[in-house]
């Protein structure tokens, strides 16, 4: 959890996407403080894009719009990997 | 009243009472952020008009705007009552055609004259308006 407080890298929000999210495969893009992730899950199966996103979100809680400056988001309902 | 948190019903009412409202960091004639600036030019682009509310003169209007709707992101863009979604989902619905027709832009005859975007038909909202 100790690499959480330093500077969020792709890898990382990789990482904590494919782990939070059932199904989950992310392509994590950014710099630091913007990023962009296109995620493909089994879970995102039946939820409106809202929905989706907010899941996406959910995995870094109140870190969005502070460690995590931006996120940009794009999901597409994928098969169980 | 007096037990409710004035500044959500505030927001509240004007999600309510403009059928196409887009909450934003800065103003459609001066964006402050990139997403922002983009959403705009995408609502400018259908064009519909719609009213925007500055969430940066007081961070009480992102927090109350996130809280009430569930969404930790701004823009955030509503229409009819409805949380649409953000930079992204905006994007993605004007790519797909869907959010012109969220919109009505499609059910227009003849193409809807461009707004001028520093004058949208709707009331702006502003920080103002929301205390």
């Amino acid at each position: 959890m100790s690499a959480e407080s330093a500077v969020a890298t792709p890898e990382e929000l990789k990482a904590r996407i494919e782990a939070g999210i059932p199904g989950a495969a992310a392509t994590v893009t950014g710099d630091g403080h913007h990023f962009n992730a296109v995620i493909t899950a089994s879970a995102f199966r039946g939820l409106s894009r809202i929905a989706q996103h907010r899941l996406v979100y959910e995995v870094f809680g109140a870190e969005i719009g502070g460690r995590i400056h931006a996120l940009s988001i794009q999901t597409q309902v994928g098969e169980p990997a | 009243m007096s037990e409710t948190n004035p500044l959500r019903e505030e927001i509240q009412n004007a999600i309510t009472e403009n059928p196409v409202l887009l909450f934003m960091k800065g103003t459609p004639d001066q964006p402050m952020c990139g997403f922002s600036a983009r959403t705009v030019a995408i609502l400018q682009s259908v064009g519909k008009p719609f009213a925007a509310v500055d969430v940066l003169p007081d961070p009480r209007i992102r927090q109350e705007l996130s809280a009430l709707s569930n969404w930790p992101t701004v823009p955030q863009l509503f229409v009819n009552g409805e949380l649409v979604g953000g930079c992204d989902i905006v994007t993605e619905m004007y790519e797909s055609g869907e959010l012109q027709q969220s919109l009505g832009a499609e059910a227009e005859e003849a193409p809807a004259p461009a707004p001028e975007v520093a004058q949208p038909e709707s009331k702006p909202l502003s920080i103002e308006d929301l205390r």
